[in-house]
């Protein structure tokens, strides 16, 4: 038998039919939905009177429009758009009787958080959702990426998707990180090397000692950005640790099953002669802590660094970049460290999960957030939030002078009312720092938690392992 | 989904790198439960101020370029989410052909969804036909599908690859869950053979 990448694997342990072009049908295992990319798809199927071929694999939560404030259950919170998109999904996934967690439920939360937390994601699997961080559950060795609407009704009508094969990459991280450098740090870096553009027409599989020394929060950090370096899915061998955190979960198999799906998650590694299409490597204990200074995840540099110049870059990016320094307000040589901001924000599906928190938590026990900074942290589910209350962090943060809220995407996209001002400066630990992402003309200073911790105590972005 | 054949209009050239989706269609603007009506607001942060008034500036408010169908732009465009909102907003735009060196995967795939052609070439064919672009109201380009051509306005042609099923289903304005539906008892097949083989999914 030929030797085959991971990738390969689930790819052929789910092929339904191939044409002689290449063009393939896929089966799906898990489809995750949410309300903003999802009515038009189930109004297609409405209009076409087709039903939803497997009830039972699809999964619907509300994230990206609803509030974080407490007494949302009213819908007058909401703005009237919001509340139609959110009572839509009410309604499909009633009508479709697909599974569903709404915001009155303990359990809702980001969808990215919220399948892997209940089990729904496992390795193996394919597992998409329209959204594109859908990359996240990557992190389970499960080929997982995001889809536009078209492809959600395609999927809901008959789930399977139709795709080509991408290529193979191995994105490896050697040896051990520093203190201080996280997860974050790594995928940051990553992208900060291959561009934005890096990773197109690829599957990510990120492999390597640092790799396999993170917890799975920190491996979800890692595949959550694949998108961000252009790849359609990211990767990462399940192993025992993968294990420990799947086992026990609600959806996850038991007893004689948990056996059977345990001899085959096993299996699912690269082969060693395994055939990369591209490789990138990284060494592990040369990954400083970094933050972004423009308005591409690709724009990122060791906080120890300058801000750059336009003519510090080549081609069509001189002109982005100038751009980009307009809009961040900020003059080339500057050091990052210097910069003042005005907002934090800890959440999203990228850095919402417990250990993300947890690591706040550690920054900002007994300081306080600096005078004039708004500092919102956002748990990536109720029962993130839960915990977080239960191991008394939440009272860390209140102390500290942080707001704590419900679940949801919040300032990671700002569609719901947590958004910034023009001209407001934000340390976010969010993934995309596109103009206008966090709010109409917010500037977006993308970091780690502990990163961003350390900026929301000094109210200027700061290398973490200087705080005492 | 209406029909691609051959598509001869106006072409705005957008050198920008990495115009990702937030900028073709701010997240305001997909509170949307509908497909239509999104084209007023494509670019909707560069086209306009704060108050709403048209920036005359952006290359897509200038008289020659307001009916535009085919934009040329800079690499990586269409990056950031998943958002079908943007080809929608391109569509209902005009526009109905992205031509450039690269694209972001989802959305590369959502355009052929609904009706709009991207193009992938490289860097010298993009310089030119961004020169071409640049020509105001005698930017009209010609893009042929079926044969695969790119005909500019002094009638230079660059020829282009595209997908033999994707081409096929636009050139028919084909619905793909229609055809997929074809194959169902191959899907039944495989979610037979899957449950014995994983029955814990
Ligand atoms: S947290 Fe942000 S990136 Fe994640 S799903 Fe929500 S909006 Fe998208």
């Amino acid at each position: 038998m030929s030797p085959k990448t991971l990738y390969d694997k689930i790819w052929d342990a789910h092929l339904v039919d191939e044409q002689a072009d290449g063009t393939c049908l896929l089966y799906i295992d898990r489809h995750l939905v949410h309300e903003v990319t999802s009515p038009q798809a189930f109004e297609g199927l409405r209009l076409t009177h087709r039903k939803v071929h497997a009830p039972d694999k699809t999964i619907a939560v509300p994230d990206h429009n609803v509030p974080t404030t407490q007494g949302r259950e009213n819908p007058e919170q909401m703005t009237e758009d919001s509340r139609i998109q959110v009572q839509a999904l009410d309604t499909n996934a009633k009508e479709f009787g697909i599974h569903y967690y709404p915001v009155s439920d303990v359990r809702q939360g980001i969808v990215h958080i919220v399948g892997p937390e209940q089990g729904w994601t496992l390795p193996g699997m394919t597992v998409v959702c329209g959204d594109s961080h859908t990359a996240t559950h990557g992190a389970f060795g499960a080929l997982a990426h995001g889809i536009g609407t078209s492809e959600v009704e395609h999927v809901l009508a008959t789930q399977t998707l139709i795709q080509k094969k991408s290529k193979n990459m191995k994105v490896e991280i050697t040896g051990k990180l520093k203190p201080g450098v996280t997860a974050k740090d790594i995928t940051l870096a990553v992208i900060g090397k291959t561009g934005t553009a890096g990773g197109t027409g690829y599957v990510i599989e990120y492999c390597g000692e640092a790799i396999r020394d993170l917890s799975m929060e920190g491996r979800m950090t890692v595949c959550n950005m694949a998108i961000e370096g252009g790849a359609r899915a990211g990767l990462i061998a399940p192993d025992e640790t993968t294990f420990e955190y799947v086992k026990g979960r609600p959806h996850a198999p038991k007893g004689a099953q948990w056996e059977t799906a345990l001899e085959w998650w096993k299996t699912l590694y690269s082969d060693d002669d395994a055939q990369w299409d591209k490789v990138v490597t990284l060494k592990g204990e040369e990954i400083e802590p970094v933050v972004t200074w423009g308005t591409s995840p690709e724009d990122v540099l060791p906080i120890g660094a300058t801000v750059p110049a336009p003519e510090d870059f080549e081609g069509g990016k001189v002109e982005a970049a100038r751009r980009s320094l307009d809009y961040m307000g900020l003059k080339p040589g500057t050091p990052l460290s210097e910069i003042k901001i005005d907002a934090v924000f800890i959440g999203s599906c990228t850095n919402g999960r417990i250990e993300d928190l947890r690591e706040v938590a550690k920054v900002v026990k007994g300081k306080k957030v600096a005078e004039g900074v708004r500092a919102m942290i956002v748990p990536g589910s109720g029962l993130v939030r839960a915990q977080a209350e239960e191991e008394g962090l939440a009272d860390i943060f209140a102390e500290a002078g942080f707001e704590w809220r419900l679940a949801g995407c919040s300032m990671c996209l700002a569609m719901n009312p947590d958004q910034l001002a023009p001209g407001e400066r934000c340390a976010s630990t969010s993934n995309r720092n596109f103009e206008g992402r966090q709010g109409y003309k917010g500037r977006t200073h993308l970091m780690s938690p502990a990163m961003a911790a350390a900026a929301a105590v000094t109210g200027h972005l700061t290398d973490v392992r200087e705080l005492s | 989904m209406e029909k691609f054949e051959k598509l001869t209009g106006i072409a705005a050239p957008m050198p920008l790198v990495n115009i990702d989706t937030d900028m073709i269609i701010p997240k305001q603007f997909l509170k949307t439960i509908k497909r239509s009506g999104l084209g007023v607001h494509a670019f909707a942060e560069m086209r306009y101020d704060q108050e709403g008034n048209e920036n005359p500036d952006f290359v897509l408010n200038k008289p020659a370029y307001r009916e535009s169908k085919i934009i040329v732009a800079g690499d990586n465009f269409g990056c950031g989410s998943s958002r079908e909102h943007a080809p929608w907003a391109l569509a209902d735009f005009g526009i109905k052909c992205v031509i450039s060196t690269s694209f972001a995967d989802i959305f590369f795939n959502n355009c052929f969804k609904n009706g709009i052609l991207p193009i992938v070439l490289p860097q010298e064919d993009i310089d030119k036909l961004m020169d071409d672009a640049e020509r105001g109201a005698n930017a009209v380009v010609t893009v042929d599908l079926e044969n695969q051509v790119i005909t500019g306005p002094d009638g230079g042609e660059v020829k282009f690859e595209v997908d033999a099923f994707k081409k096929h289903c636009l050139l028919n304005g084909l619905d793909d869950i229609g055809l997929t539906m074809e194959k169902a008892p191959a899907i039944e097949a495989f979610e037979a053979t899957a449950s014995q083989a994983r029955p814990w999914v």
